[in-house]
């Protein structure tokens, strides 16, 4: 029982990384326009290289 | 609108009136915001192509630093200091996407925005916790002892303790503003259970008792936040189209200022100013003409669908569109002070009149509260006067408290109304207020407007049998030259035949038009300017007359159905409603409407006052009245109406009355919505029956004290599962 102490913790990290990611994503708007997000992802410009902000 | 931001329970559209109020004053306080940034409405972008075409387009006209296309809302943000809308509009009309400007300060995105983006986070944090603490509690639930289970429950408290704090604020908000106000609302219960469900696990704990109900706590927040997320995004979706067809109508007018046209907003327009009001364009304020002769299309205010000419000295009310020409304006009445607000004050009598409408679930939440705070109590009291083990009472009744606590019941209405609603959007129906679909489906009599609501409000010609050859060459040469509606739909139903040739053509406004063919006069317009005996002139209907040769010939029109409008009729027939059929207009052009679309009870020449009063009598007599129109002759019938339509064409304030609005041209969307409003009324009273199936099911092992964490567990995730799958069932 004792590989608990290692597994806990670990669970509770993987878990607040992915809660970390999506208040991460949510305060930088990626919800914003889900349908145009869909669609860009089909589109050839950029790339070769990110858009410049 | 409603501050929605300050109060999560703030309904859409509670009350017209109050809404129409402040938007009258919004649109006359309007400022103007944030200079550099342009907002266009692009109604027919659609795919990853169109939003490259239309970004590549704007980033390369010189002057815009950025442009960033919004596919879910069909708008495209530009940020261009010191441009303006009309050079973005005419560049990406080039590329073939038509745009419209949309008046930032109507739009108010950005708080909407932020309190989705609000709930969102708190359904992320409640998620999280609810799946870690349930690792935890399975392994408590199959066996874990002593030891093992302590320091479980510790590690969930540690989890739960937070995200309830953090989770359940919207819940406690709202239950402490009900407190406040002496209510006891659905929040009441819901925070107390959070409350006393996380102290009586934290007291479990320190003690080593058996039983923690962290998970149950968190699994509550997260179920009910997901039932306010989609009640606050089919609200949200529903305003942020209705502010759209508000910020289309940016509110400018021409101001004459010592002659030189100075475009103004109307918010800065004051009594004695000199407005200039182009053809085609609305009127902005109240006014008497000064100078200049035109036809003026009234059928927003009044529901005539036949154009009047006005001259100097006759009176302009706010809203009505000049046609044919140029007319300068002195105003008299501008802003909060025009006709449009004047109507408020009927509005709000008829609002006062249908009353406050409770939903099922207000009546719901109103029957459940006191009976779940008794049995709770009682539980608590027997088990005490039993056992005299107060911890064990306290006990048993936080997990009454749990198991009856509303999950089901959350979800059970918003679900339902975010599947029917998102339904009829699709098919171009956009409904502002949940409780506007079980009104719906309440109706049993359609009372229709004509102008603009059956019709599309554009003339059609009945006939051209009174014309030979020449007559129609000629009509469709004079016809051609003018913007005037009826010369319009004379001209595309000549189309086809060769015009004639005319000298001097030239549009008197406010008469008609006339020229010279084959060196003799010929005109086309008003009875009387035309040369038509008196006698004649006054045969009721709408009409065009040609003079020519001598002799004077009648042109009728009617009134073109808009598309729908049948099956629309029909189909509510069919459904078991009684339609009428209520217009300003004269009775001959209401009598032919009603006999087209087969509607039997019809009445003409009906004032604002007439309308709203003939909704009341039928209330009175114990029909639900759902009422359609769209002037603004019919807003007080629309807010004092059971539930309300308004074809997006409508004015502001008609729209802003009504429950629904038809985004699309066609009527015959209103017929399903009131078949899918009846489907989603009975999706609805399914669900509360489930949930009260599973509280009647639970209760009895809560109150003996038999419920286990687990059992409280089953019984909430089922219900809420079972009760979101059967909303959608909606059809």
């Amino acid at each position: 029982m004792e590989v608990l102490v290692f597994l806990i913790p670990v669970s509770l990290g993987l878990g607040g990384l992915g809660l970390a990611a999506f208040l991460w994503a949510l305060r930088h708007r990626q919800y914003d326009d889900p349908k145009g997000d869909a669609e860009r992802i089909l589109s050839t410009e950029w790339d070769d290289r990110p858009k410049p902000k | 609108m409603t501050d929605v931001g300050a109060d999560y329970d703030a309904r859409f559209s509670a009350c017209p009136a109050c809404d129409a109020a402040p938007l009258a004053e919004r649109v006359a306080g309007r400022v103007r915001a944030d200079a550099g940034t342009v907002i266009l409405s692009l109604p027919t972008a659609h795919c990853a192509a169109c939003i490259t075409d239309v970004e590549r387009a704007l980033t390369a006209h010189p002057g815009v630093r950025s442009a960033r296309v919004n596919l879910s809302l069909r708008r495209v943000t530009v940020d261009a200091p010191g441009l303006s809308a009309d050079g973005l509009i005419a560049v990406l009309d080039r590329i073939g996407f038509p745009a419209h400007e949309l008046d930032p300060a109507a739009l108010s995105a950005t708080t909407a925005d932020r309190q989705g983006r609000d709930i969102l986070m708190r359904i992320g944090v409640s998620g999280f916790a609810m799946m870690n603490i349930m690792i935890l509690s399975v392994a408590v639930w199959s066996g874990a002892d002593a030891a093992t289970r302590d320091l479980f429950h510790w590690i969930s408290g540690a989890i739960a303790l937070p995200t309830v704090a953090f989770a359940g604020q919207p819940f406690f908000a709202s239950a402490w503003r009900a407190l406040r106000a002496g209510r006891l609302g659905m929040d009441v219960p819901i925070s107390l259970a959070l409350i006393l469900a996380s102290a009586i696990s934290v007291f479990e704990t320190i003690h080593q008792g058996h039983h923690a109900y962290f998970d149950a706590a968190v699994m509550l927040c997260f179920f009910l936040l997901v039932g306010r997320y989609l009640d606050y995004r089919t609200r949200a979706v529903a305003r942020s189209a209705a502010e759209e067809l508000t910020a289309l109508e940016v509110p400018r007018a021409i101001a004459l200022v010592d002659g030189v046209e100075t475009p103004v907003l109307v918010a800065d327009l004051a009594p004695g100013d000199l407005i200039l009001i182009r053809p085609g364009a609305r009127v902005a304020a109240d006014g008497v003409v000064g100078t200049g002769s035109s036809d003026i299309d009234r059928s927003l205010l009044t529901g005539e669908s036949v154009p009047v000419a006005v001259g100097p000295g006759q009176a302009l009310s706010a809203g009505e569109v000049n046609l044919t020409g140029p007319l300068t304006l002195r105003v008299t009445a501008a802003g909060r002070d025009s006709s449009l607000a004047r109507l408020t004050a009927l509005v709000a009598a008829a609002e006062s009149a249908r009353g406050r409408y409770t939903s099922v679930a207000d009546r719901a939440s109103r029957a459940y509260a006191p009976v779940v705070h008794l049995l709770a109590l009682a539980s608590l009291a027997g088990w005490l006067v039993a056992t005299g083990d107060a911890r064990l009472a306290l006990n048993v009744a936080a997990a009454v408290l749990i198991i009856t606590c509303p999950c089901a019941l959350g979800l059970a209405v918003p679900a339902v109304v975010t599947a029917a609603s998102g339904r009829l959007f699709r098919r171009g129906l956009l409904i502002k207020d949940g409780t506007a679909l079980e009104r719906l489906a309440d109706c049993d009599t359609v009372v229709f407007d004509k102008t603009g609501t059956l019709t599309m409000g554009t003339p059609q010609v009945v006939t051209l049998d009174g014309l030979d050859a020449d007559a129609r060459a000629v009509a469709l040469a004079l016809a051609a030259a003018s913007g005037h509606p009826l010369s319009r739909a004379l001209a595309a139903a000549l189309d086809g035949t060769d015009p004639a040739a005319i000298g001097d053509l030239r549009e008197v406004p406010g008469y008609g038009v006339e020229g010279t063919w084959q060196g003799r006069p010929v005109r086309l317009g008003r009875a009387d300017w035309a040369g038509a005996s008196a006698e004649a002139a006054d045969a009721p209907g709408a009409a065009t007359w040609l003079a020519l040769d001598g002799a004077v010939l009648r042109v009728d029109f009617t009134d073109s159905l808009r598309p729908g409008a049948r099956a629309c009729v029909a189909g509510l027939k069919a459904r078991g409603l009684r339609v009428m059929l209520l217009s300003g207009d004269n009775p001959a052009a209401v009598a032919d409407i009603a006999a087209r679309l087969g509607i039997a009870e019809w009445r003409a020449q009906a004032t604002p006052q007439d309308k709203a009063a003939a909704v009341a009598d039928l209330a009175g007599q114990g029909a639900r009245v759902l009422m359609v129109g769209d002037g603004l002759n019919d807003t007080a019938a629309l807010a004092g109406a059971h539930a309300s339509i308004s074809p997006a064409s409508a004015l502001d304030a008609a729209r802003v009355a009504s429950d629904m609005v038809l985004m699309g041209s066609d009527l015959a969307p209103v017929a399903e919505a009131v078949g899918v409003a009846r489907s989603a009324a009975r999706r609805i009273r399914e669900n509360f029956a489930l949930s009260i199936l599973y509280n009647i099911v639970a209760v009895p092992f809560a109150v003996a004290g038999l419920a286990t964490p687990l059992i409280a567990a089953l019984a909430m995730s089922l219900s809420s599962i079972s009760v979101t799958l059967n909303a959608l069932r909606v059809r």
